[in-house]
């Protein structure tokens, strides 16, 4: 019925379900069972005389009893496989999860930076939750755990073991505004060689640009993956911030400290307004849309945003 | 029948005061006048909310933009949940027919306070205009859904601060409907009605009198420091500002979960009255619903912090609230007993009031029951925010008090107008809204459970196949409504008179005065010793006219 379990919490919360499912289904299907019966069988046709039966004080303190006990032990078994999702280990892999209006990103203990989470299986995972804006929420359905992430609020953590390699998909569940819907990212379970193989590879810290490689791809690579297109389309629509396509080069009106001025459209431009957006703002739009990319985008992926500019020119 | 001796009042429907035309309406202090005119005004309304609610589900029929983009999605499911929330659910079946029948059912010429029920409507109205002038003015339409939550609310460019205000007023009018009929019932009842003679939808208003009372003020508050926040800059729980959003959540759940129960308790009143009559036997267990609803208005204030599982907050709250969530599920399992009890060797008469009454049964067994598996914490962690939630909260407020709203107006309609609607079209509007309703909703519940979370504009290929049944079903219901509305509207226009004073052969007061009521409802204060709800005279053999 519903996704593949793929953590070590899944057995307990599907205990609780069929536990409490099973119970309801029993109530709902006897209870209306019983209903349709009676409209049948006290239908006014066949039972033109009805009783007179004021109530039954035995019969209600049954039906209170029963399902007190009933619902006990749904709290129980409710409470019983949500214990270890609160019982976060100290052994594991720290890794912090950012998220923004409408991106996530993960930073690993050796400082790497990546959109999407690997993961080691068989191993504690233990995300320290970090929101740069407002509320978002990390939610794997696979794995059954969902923590909101909300800004402000330190030593908010989440933890989770893998027990089976593979991709499943992480959403942002707390609304979040215009594009909540198309927060979501992936989550890559390798077994432990494999990531540990990956976690080496430095190459991934400060990728090795090879000479012939297209710089125009990989900048537009930086651009999808950290969500500037939520924002900045590439066919000229206005969505939140002005669009990427055909500007570079040209000269733009900005207001700067208060002050409309024209300014160049070019590489200092674009790495100020990755860096500290609301220093220009292009006439016409808002302040205060976009928060800094600083630690986000490297000096290396601005370089290739612009060559990705300067191509749709093109 | 209807020969008196002495000199008839005129019906309210006729009766000529100081103004004429729609003055003698809007300043009428008239209980059922001012009944009527909420019902408009809802009918308006929940028209509108409806519409943006099939939209939506459109625009949900296939992944990717299909008829809208996110910006007007968002602002539709905030629209949508403002609309229907504040404006029809909260005040729904209270201002409408307990306007209209509290006052007759325990006897009374009118509420204790006439003027300030006008008043109450009066302040609902501008409460609505200055929502509305959010869609107009400013930014745009919000797009914060109906809760608001921070830091969001501050940060969006669109006009948040007049919805936030117009739902500010409209709390005052909840908070004066609930003064008046707590003292309506307290000093109003009939010589004879002792509190436990007193028919249960009045019971049940009195309950839900008392959440508004004791709970909208909080809101009130939180509400007045979001505009604070907005407008001076004062950080209560913009945490840029050194505030702190889950405190937001516990201020705006302490009210909005006790509202729920503003929703759902007059509805189990309108449900414990149809089922006797129709029946045509004693309502099983008056004391145990009496007592269930009182306990559910209790411990209803505890359990906030279940919509609170993921946000952050300790684990012993996090234990306690979801213990308590557990404890409110009793009361409510209680009712469903003794109404199923009580069609238990009764005489059922099946007519479109009683068609509600049953399916109200099941879609809100169907909604409490799927409650149960959001209220357990480990079930919570995974369908806490996803569509299953959406999915549960239609089946209960939708299901539950909108399955209830129908029940009422299909049941004292005759009383109402005093014409009487085509059964044919209202029975078939029923079943094509029910099965529409189920198809709209039941796939939801199967989303939720895949991972599906909710406020989506789009989504995942993955989650294509439940959404064009949920989408398919939307089509259905709206058709089910659709006529459902023409036929009463049709009806309440030029339906048959009927002067019959009760079709239903019930028992309670209402229907033993005039059809249409009179201005005063009683020529003389009834004196009552029996119990509301007696059928030992019944013989078997129906009124004719019925």
């Amino acid at each position: 019925m519903y996704p593949l379990g793929a953590s070590t919490f899944v057995p307990g919360v599907e205990n609780a379900f069929v536990f409490i499912l099973g119970i309801a289904f029993f109530f709902l299907i006897g209870i209306t069972a019983v209903i349709i019966y009676f409209l049948f069988k006290y239908n006014k046709k066949r039972h033109p005389k009805p009783a007179h039966i004021e109530g039954n004080n035995t019969l209600e303190v049954i039906w209170t009893v029963i399902p007190l006990l009933l619902v006990m032990g749904m709290f129980y078994y409710g409470y019983v496989a949500w214990i270890p999702m609160k019982r976060i280990p100290d052994e594991g892999i720290h890794i912090t999860a950012n998220a923004r209006m409408w991106s996530f990103s993960f930073t690993y203990e050796d400082g790497r930076v990546t959109d999407k989470l690997y993961v080691p299986k068989d191993t504690a995972i233990i995300l320290n939750l970090n929101a740069r804006d407002v509320l978002h929420s990390l939610y794997i359905p696979a794995f059954r755990v969902k923590e909101d992430m909300v800004p402000g609020l330190t030593d908010n953590r989440m933890w989770f073991q893998a027990n089976n390699t593979g991709t499943f998909t992480i959403f942002c569940a707390e609304y979040c505004g215009l594009q909540h819907a198309l927060m979501y990212t992936d989550l890559v379970v390798m077994e432990p060689e494999e990531f540990w193989e990956w976690y080496a590879d430095t190459t991934a810290l400060a990728p090795v640009i090879p000479e012939d490689a297209n710089l125009a791809l990989l900048g537009r690579q930086v651009v999808e993956s950290k969500g500037c297109i939520a924002c900045h389309s590439l066919d000229g629509t206005v969505v939140i911030g002005p669009s990427f396509l055909g500007k570079f080069g040209d000269p733009v009106r900005v207001i700067t400290a208060g002050e409309e001025r024209e300014i160049l459209y070019d590489e200092e431009y674009v790495r100020r307004s990755i860096y500290d957006p609301d220093y220009d703002i292009t006439v016409g739009f808002r302040p205060g849309q976009m928060l800094s990319y600083e630690g986000e985008v490297s000096e290396e992926e601005v370089s290739l945003i612009i060559e990705f500019l300067r191509s749709l020119n093109e | 029948m209807t020969d008196n001796t002495r000199q008839k009042q005129p019906s309210f429907l006729e009766y000529q005061g100081r103004y004429k035309g729609i003055l003698g309406w809007i300043l009428s202090t008239d209980h059922k006048r001012i009944g009527l005119l909420y019902l408009y005004t809802m009918l308006f309304f929940f028209s509108v909310a409806a519409i943006l609610g099939i939209l939506m589900k459109t625009q949900l029929l296939a992944p990717g933009e299909t008829i809208m983009g996110p910006q007007t999605y968002n602002s539709f499911f905030t629209l949508h949940g403002i609309i229907m929330i504040f404006i029809i659910v909260v005040p729904g079946l209270p201002a409408v027919f307990g306007n209209f029948f509290l006052p007759i059912m325990i006897g009374a010429k009118d509420v204790a306070f006439p003027r300030l029920n006008l008043l109450s409507w009066w302040v609902y109205i501008i409460g609505i205009l200055i929502v509305l002038t959010s869609q107009f003015t400013g930014g745009g339409p919000p797009d914060t859904g109906w809760t608001f939550y921070a830091p969001y609310s501050f940060q969006t460019p669109t006009n948040v601060l007049p919805a936030v205000f117009g739902a500010f007023v409209m709390g005052f009018s909840s908070i004066l409907t609930g003064i008046n009929f707590v003292v309506t019932i307290h000093r109003l009842r009939a010589p004879g009605m002792s509190w436990l003679k007193m028919p249960l939808f009045p019971w049940t208003l009195y309950g839900t009198a008392w959440i508004q009372i004791l709970a909208t003020p909080v809101i009130g508050i939180t509400l007045l420091l979001i505009v604070a926040e907005r407008m001076l800059g004062i950080g209560f729980f913009d945490p840029a500002l050194g505030g702190d959003p889950i405190l937001y959540q516990h201020l705006f759940w302490i009210y909005s979960h006790p509202a729920v129960y503003i929703m759902i308790l007059p509805a189990m009143g309108v449900i414990s009255e149809i089922i006797p009559v129709f029946s045509k036997k004693s309502i099983f267990g008056y004391r145990a619903i009496v007592l269930s609803t009182m306990a559910i208005a209790f411990v209803g204030y505890f359990v906030w912090g279940h919509h609170m599982f993921t946000s952050g907050m300790s684990g012993r709250a996090l234990f306690t609230f979801s213990f308590l969530t557990f404890l409110v599920a009793i009361p409510s399992a209680i009712k469903v007993f003794n109404w199923v009890a009580t069609m238990h060797k009764g005489s059922l008469h099946l007519h479109t009031p009683f068609f509600w009454a049953v399916s109200f049964l099941f879609v809100f067994m169907v909604g409490g029951l799927t409650g149960l598996v959001l209220g357990a914490l480990a079930t919570n962690v995974h369908l806490h925010d996803t569509h299953f939630v959406v999915a549960h909260f239609h089946f209960i407020v939708f299901g539950g008090t909108g399955f209830a709203f129908m029940g009422a107006i299909h049941y004292w309609f005759p009383k109402m107008f005093g014409r009487m609607y085509d059964a044919k079209w209202a029975n078939l509007g029923w079943g094509i809204f029910f099965i529409g309703f189920l198809s709209l909703y039941l796939p939801m519940f199967y989303l939720g459970m895949m991972g599906m979370p909710r406020r989506y504009y789009d989504y995942l290929p993955e989650f294509h196949g439940p959404n064009i049944l949920s989408s398919l079903g939307a089509w259905v219901m709206i058709s089910g409504i659709l006529i459902i509305f023409a036929n009463l509207i049709r009806s309440a226009r030029s339906g048959p008179r009927t002067s019959e004073k009760n079709p239903w052969g019930g028992k309670t007061l209402e229907w033993q005065v005039d059809t249409p009521p009179t201005l005063e409802n009683y020529d003389e204060i009834p004196r009552v010793d029996e119990t509301p709800y007696d059928y030992r005279d019944y013989t078997g053999i129906d009124n004719p006219n019925n």
